[in-house]
């Protein structure tokens, strides 16, 4: 009879574990290289976030709950930073919250240049399509073996992975907001003789900019569940709470980093899902939200002036 | 009028290598048979016109007959496979990228069918939308953007968004911002097709009145024949890619040409689309006394002119036939002079001229001057409403 284990005759193990040794050993300064600006990033965001006092942090969460969201958001906010500071993981929290902001950061400076490229280029597109493809269909966890076996464990080789798994949504939704634009709109821009670069500027991303917020907002969520998920490896944060709480079998522990981590995903999830509302009192462009916040204490009353919802591509039927 | 853009034996296939297809156009194919053997779509197939200076010059056609893509062609919004575009004699085709970007911004402006205007922008940020792109600063082209959109009527409503404001409007938008640009070319590809028949009727006025001070050279695409009757200087007929009938209106309706024009014209209301110049009986004014000439009447009566050419009063057929039957012409009894006439302008439509008909009147046509140069009997305005030929050989006198 044949046995499976008859077939296990390729050592795998052995070659993958030889050729990341080589990768590791040879490539080692294109790793530094990633390393280094996401480690830089994290460290001033944990800074910033560690020496920031609790009440500052409130007051800031809640304005921006309200200016870029709802007020409903904004004590909703309120209530949630509360909640986790009385659960006394505050700490924890707010270094879970830098590895988030650090990879809407990156991602950002990343993610939107490369989602631009794909919807200026089909060539650009057919290569990376399918490694988004591959790295959203991989499960989180899996995620973890090459980061570890490249970047080893820590608090900073996990953002690497929080980074790449947020990445994705932006750059699919970039390159399908800006793609979605009309081609009237266009060519309204191509006949009034925009350049390539005006054409972008001042039609495409402009109307993509709904779009793009609606990436931002996955890419939020999917680095809210990577930032617990990167525990694992050894990432401090809430998820570490939770884990450990696991491994004492201190259920109380791991039920508080567990609703510490639903509180903040929660008023993540809010904030940025308004943002990308087209007609939403968030429908506004976020430039513009950012704008209106800097000027003034007043809700904004751009209400009525507020986008129309953007109109289906489909609909636009070619001139006849 | 001088020639403002010329387009020389445009083909326009759609595909990436068209030779094999251009080559077949030359040897004569027609549109399908090219489809057929290469399966490349034509777009347009050995299109010669020539648009004046100051014309609202018509392209209409069905549905697929190439209209938007010879409008698109002009501005290389599509890409032309052969042939020559001459603006003021310079190959639009030919035109360097740096060229061709200065030529849309400068020369040639567009209005859209669904009017394009970007939603996230205000109407005077989209009525500026082409000054930005050259660069002019924010202080002048919104003063122009506020020009402009005075011009076409909404001048309170710059700070307003394009969606809220109805169809008309937002079409007033889309030809502010071709306005606004200062480019004496302007294509208008169904510009007015997506607008409610009333809302379409008032535009059409209102281009028309436009017109009268701008003097743009005009290239305005429509399925709509009547549409191109009311604007049109001239009209060119598409079909499959190709021109089928180029003319004026009139001459158009009067002769159509092929079956496929006079499905267009049959439906047409001639009384209209021609005026009282066109149907009158011109008058050949002989002496009278005093100073006074006669035209004579269809009907055997006359109109009396003083010696400016003015119509003063009108004679029936037997006064002046006793005016001739005892003292002869010239010997006064014009005290006679029955004053029941009516006037119509040359330009007048036939239609007018039917309104202003009263029975037992003779009808004096006369110029911008008011001087008589034709009359206008009532059989003359039906057989030109039914169309007849324009001019019978003779029979002036009964
Ligand atoms: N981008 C394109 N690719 C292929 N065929 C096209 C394209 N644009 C137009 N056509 C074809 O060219 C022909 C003329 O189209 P068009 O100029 O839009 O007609 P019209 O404006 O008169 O309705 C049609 O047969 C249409 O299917
Ligand atoms: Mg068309």
């Amino acid at each position: 009879m044949l046995d499976a284990n008859d077939l296990n005759v390729f050592p795998v193990d052995a070659w993958i574990q030889d050729g990341v040794a080589w990768i590791a050993l040879n490539l080692r300064p294109l790793f530094l290289a990633i390393k280094w600006p996401v480690e830089y990033v994290l460290n001033l965001n944990i800074f910033l976030l560690q020496e920031i006092p609790f009440l500052a942090i409130v007051a800031v969460a809640v304005l921006l709950a309200w200016r870029l969201a709802s007020l409903g958001v904004a004590c909703f906010s309120a209530v949630a930073l509360v909640a986790i500071a009385t659960l006394g993981v505050w700490s924890e929290a707010m270094t879970t919250l830098s590895l988030i902001t650090t990879a809407i950061v990156i991602c950002a400076a990343i993610g939107i240049p490369i989602g631009i490229g794909c919807a200026r280029s089909d060539r650009m597109w057919g290569v990376v399509r399918p490694i988004l493809d591959i790295m959203q269909t991989t499960p989180t966890f899996v995620y973890l073996v090459p980061v570890v076996m490249l970047f080893g464990v820590g608090t900073v080789p996990g953002e690497v992975a929080v980074v790449t798994a947020a990445a994705p949504p932006l750059i699919r939704f970039t390159n399908l907001g800006i793609r979605m634009v009309e081609t009237e709109m266009v060519e309204a821009g191509l006949a009034f003789g925009a350049t390539k670069r005006q054409l972008l500027w001042e039609v495409q991303l402009p109307l993509a900019v709904p779009t793009i917020l609606g990436g931002l907002n996955q890419t939020v969520l999917t680095a809210m569940v990577m930032s617990v998920v990167v525990a694992m490896i050894g990432a401090e944060g809430l998820g570490l709470v939770v884990l450990q709480g696991l491994g004492r079998l201190d259920v109380g522990r791991a039920a508080v980093g567990g609703i510490a981590i639903v509180l903040l995903a929660m008023m993540l999830d809010r904030i940025t899902q308004k943002l990308a509302q087209p007609g939403g009192p968030g429908g506004r462009p976020l430039l513009r939200s950012l704008r209106a916040l800097v000027r003034s204490g007043r809700p904004a009353d751009d209400k009525a002036t507020a986008r129309p919802p953007a109109s289906n591509p489909a609909i636009s039927s070619p001139d006849q | 009028m001088t020639e403002r853009l010329r387009v020389e034996n445009l083909y326009k296939v759609f595909s990436k290598s068209p030779d094999p297809a251009l080559r077949m156009l030359a040897a004569g194919a027609k549109k399908s048979e090219v489809l057929a053997k290469t399966g490349m779509v034509v777009g347009l197939n050995d299109v010669s016109l020539s648009v004046p200076s100051g014309a609202i010059y018509m392209v209409m056609g069905l549905s697929g007959s190439g209209k938007s893509t010879l409008a698109r062609c002009i501005n290389r919004l599509n890409e032309p496979s052969a042939g020559r575009i001459l603006l003021d004699g310079r190959d639009i085709v030919a035109a360097g990228e740096a060229e061709l970007r200065d030529i849309r911004r400068k020369r040639i402006s567009m209005v859209f069918q669904h009017f394009a205007l970007l939603p996230n922008r205000t109407v005077a940020e989209n009525t500026e939308f082409g000054l930005k792109l050259q660069g002019v600063s924010p202080q002048a082209r919104r003063r122009r953007a506020e020009e402009v959109l005075s011009i076409v009527g909404l001048a309170r409503w710059g700070n307003h968004y394009p969606h809220e404001l109805s169809g008309g409007m937002r079409q007033r938008v889309g030809l502010a911002r071709a306005l606004a640009t200062d480019a004496d070319v302007l294509i208008m590809d169904e510009a007015f097709s997506a607008l409610d028949p009333l809302i379409r009727t008032e535009m059409q006025d209102e281009l028309l009145r436009l017109q009268r001070t701008l003097k743009k050279t005009i290239l305005f695409i429509t399925h709509d024949f009547q549409e191109a009757l009311k604007l049109g200087t001239r009209i060119a007929i598409m079909a499959d890619g190709e021109l089928v009938r180029e003319g004026t209106p009139q001459s158009i309706v009067l002769e159509p040409g092929s079956d496929y024009v006079a499905a267009f014209t049959r439906e047409v209301d001639r009384s209209r689309l021609f005026d009282a110049r066109w149907a009158m009986t011109p008058v050949q004014p002989v002496p009278l006394a005093a100073g006074l000439c006669l035209a004579e009447t269809a009907d055997g009566g006359g109109l009396v002119l003083d010696d400016g050419g003015h119509v003063v009063g009108a004679l029936d057929a037997d006064t002046l036939r006793g005016l001739r039957d005892t003292a002869g012409l010239g010997t006064g009894g014009l005290g006679t002079l029955r004053k029941e006439f009516v006037t119509v302008r040359e330009c007048d439509s036939l239609l007018d001229a039917a309104r202003a008909h009263r029975a037992g009147r003779p009808m004096a046509v006369v110029d911008e001057d008011g001087r008589l140069t034709g009359t206008l009997a009532a059989d003359r305005i039906l057989a030109g409403i039914a169309s007849a030929p324009p001019h019978p050989a003779g029979g002036l006198h009964a």
